[in-house]
């Protein structure tokens, strides 16, 4: 066995570092998630919402035009943009609602960056009339609007979080704070595979269906495995969900992208993997941005779902033993894929998943002709139109005109 | 005597220990020294100090607030550190630190430098036992006590695990939350403090929301020990270390009358 998952741990990273209040709740969720997992009721359930709620399984699509263009490997988009709310972080949420109202909790908490998460949250709250709270830093509710928004009308209260850097590592400690004080109720759903054990490895299994899908999904259209899956790496559920099947399996390069903000060197970025040091931030021991000291550093990307700085434990896992690599992009090459991909292929992506597809290429051209290469095309751009039109520029004023 | 043996003699007067808190680096970097000079004036059995991290997840908003400005004010491990030495000579001195910041210094560093410092204790918000058996035991070796946390929600089974681990006094949260004044004692206080000691040996103290002199006498029946943290805070903030003094005299007051009225 590879991995010390069962323990809470991969490798040395992961673990429960929380206040004692916690780890009751900790315990109760592993064993609620032991005994539900293969249950044939709670898989059927699944199943069934996966399928008419999100409408998976989702595409995968050869993007012609990009293939054409970088002159390497067939390039397939996995669309998890065409994913009910608009991004992978439904299926976590989903499989998480599910497990909430096994162990009977009325209340659901969470904690959003881009906004995704909380939307796909308040959605499966909504769904399985839940309470539901959504901790979001102030400065996120200001580049995400529309995802604020979509959060009430589905019935949740989003609760802007005015501490520290304003953004998404704020808003997880305010959800942690939130969950220790309403343990008995509550249950918070995580977004991402951070966190104690054992959420790094439950939101791992809920988007594996991305892996799983892929994997089925290459044998059909290509009949093999891809040569390479790149996915972008926030806090890392939907690389993680991409990789998962494929870890250890020869002839498949698994690479992660993370966010190299204004550039490595200025220290604004959210490269936990490329920069960080080994440390522990909201319960797990993994790469963490810190200073010297030991103090959290603010993390910087273009997109708020990379703006983060630490990464989950199983990716320092795969990078420590080699099992996957890890590159950054900055926010200008990913506004480029931004656009490429708009142009090209008629999709806008998230921002985040626009880092993916910047990198695409350079791993397109080291494949080479007649090799394949998926992206994860982790979400849909909708909500950062006003952020990419800022910074590229464009504007709804047409000129002319006859 | 160790700092451990200096600590755990400041549980057996007769009358719960007080135990003030205060973070390292508030209102100043020379104010927190005031602030400690006026726990001790006052009667301070024990100084809690907090060294200040960027994430206090334990914390609620008045201890984050003191921690976010001394942070400003240039407060970093040194100097926390520094500060609970200066006043190691006086009072037993315990340190309630997250465990990052130990771990950034490397664990073996942190627990020499205490050790050194004449640090009696150290208590990690978010160190639980599962994960705590090797830095208890170095603890332990340098004569640092390791003073674990006890909650409302642990089951008597870890109630025995943290009783097994802890080389000084348990630290009982009163209530499932974070740090914050409570006017009053939480229900559940009394019970947890009851299961703590049919369960462990070490001393115990409650913590978490005592915010009234009332509050503490009445915790002062079950408790060996008293933390208060964020009225105090609350009251540099509003007053200054003397405002906070008159207040903490009047609580020690309280305590010390309830112990004599029941004996
Ligand atoms: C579309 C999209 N992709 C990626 C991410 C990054 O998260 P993760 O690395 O957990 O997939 C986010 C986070 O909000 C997102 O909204």
């Amino acid at each position: 066995m590879r991995q010390r998952a069962e323990s809470g741990y991969f490798g040395p990273f992961g673990g429960r570092y929380v206040p004692e209040t916690l780890i009751h709740a900790l315990e109760e969720l592993e064993e609620s998630y032991e005994r539900y997992r293969n249950d044939p009721e709670f898989v059927e359930e699944l199943d069934a919402l996966a399928r008419d709620f999100v409408g998976r399984p989702t595409p995968l699509m050869l993007a012609s035009r990009l293939t054409r263009r970088w002159g390497g490997a067939n390039v397939w988009f996995k669309r998890e943009d065409l994913a009910h709310t608009g991004a992978h972080k439904i299926n976590n949420t989903l499989g998480q609602i599910l497990l909430a109202d096994r162990m009977g909790k009325r209340r659901i908490i969470a904690e959003t960056g881009a906004g995704q998460h909380g939307v796909a949250t308040a959605t499966v709250a909504a769904l399985y009339g839940k309470e539901c709270v959504v901790y979001m830093g102030e400065e996120d509710t200001r580049r995400q609007r529309l995802n604020v928004v979509r959060m009430r009308l589905l019935g949740a209260e989003v609760v802007p979080v005015r501490t520290g850097s304003r953004t998404l590592k704020d808003a997880v400690n305010e959800a942690i704070r939130d969950w220790v004080t309403n343990v008995e109720d509550t249950h918070y759903i995580i977004g991402s595979v951070v966190g104690p054990a054992p959420y790094p490895r439950i939101v791992r299994d809920f988007q594996t269906v991305i892996g799983r899908e892929i994997e089925a999904q290459a044998r059909e259209r290509f009949g093999g495995d891809p040569d390479a899956i790149v996915a972008c790496v926030g806090a890392g559920s939907n690389a993680i969900g991409a990789f998962h099947p494929f870890v250890g399996r020869e002839g498949v390069r698994l690479v992660g992208v993370e966010a190299a903000g204004r550039g490595l060197e200025s220290g604004e970025h959210g490269a936990s993997l490329a920069e960080g040091r080994l440390g522990v931030l909201h319960g797990a021991k993994s790469y963490v941005l810190q200073t010297p000291d030991g103090q959290i550093r603010e993390a910087h990307s273009i997109s708020a779902g990379l703006d983060y700085p630490a990464t989950g434990p199983e990716h320092a896992y795969l990078k420590e033993e080699g099992l996957a690599e890890y590159a950054s992009v900055t926010d200008e090459e990913a506004l480029e894929g931004f656009t490429l991909c708009s142009k090209l292929e008629g999709i806008l992506p998230a921002l985040e998943s626009a880092h993916a597809v910047y990198h695409a290429e350079k791993v397109a051209r080291e494949l080479g002709p007649g090799r394949n290469l998926v992206v994860c095309l982790s979400g849909r751009g909708d909500k950062d139109v006003e952020v990419a039109a800022e910074a590229l520029g464009v504007g709804p004023e047409v000129s002319g005109g006859r | 005597m160790g700092g451990r043996e200096r600590l755990l003699g400041a549980f057996s007067k007769g009358r719960p220990a007080l135990i003030p808190y205060l973070t390292a680096g508030y209102p100043s970097l020379g104010g927190a020294r005031e602030v400690a000079e006026a726990y001790l004036e006052a009667g301070a059995d024990v100084l809690e100090v907090g060294v200040p991290f960027s994430d206090p997840l334990a914390d609620g908003p008045t201890i984050q607030d003191t921690t976010a400005r001394a942070l400003e004010n240039g407060a970093d491990v040194d100097y926390s550190l520094g500060l609970a030495g200066e006043f190691s000579g006086r009072a037993p001195v315990v340190v309630l630190v997250y465990y990052n910041l130990i771990f950034a210094r490397g664990v073996e560093r942190f627990v020499r430098e205490a050790g050194e410092a004449g640090i009696s204790g150290v208590v990690i918000p978010d160190l639980p036992v599962d994960e705590a058996g090797d830095f208890a035991r170095a603890m332990e070796d340098a004569g640092v006590a390791f003073c674990p946390l006890a909650a409302p929600t642990s089951t008597d089974r870890r109630l025995e695990e943290i009783g097994r681990l802890a080389s000084g006094f348990v630290y009982c949260v009163s209530v499932a939350g974070v740090t914050g004044v409570r006017e009053k004692l939480p229900p559940g206080a009394v019970e947890l403090l009851r299961r703590v000691r049919a369960k462990v040996s070490a001393p115990v103290a409650l913590g978490f929301g005592i915010g009234s002199a009332e509050a503490a006498r009445e915790a002062a029946g079950e408790a060996d020990g008293i933390i208060i943290g964020s009225r105090l805070m609350q009251l540099v903030g509003e007053g200054g270390p003397e405002r906070a003094g008159r207040w903490l005299q009047e609580v020690r007051a309280a305590l010390s009358e309830s112990a004599g009225g029941g004996h």
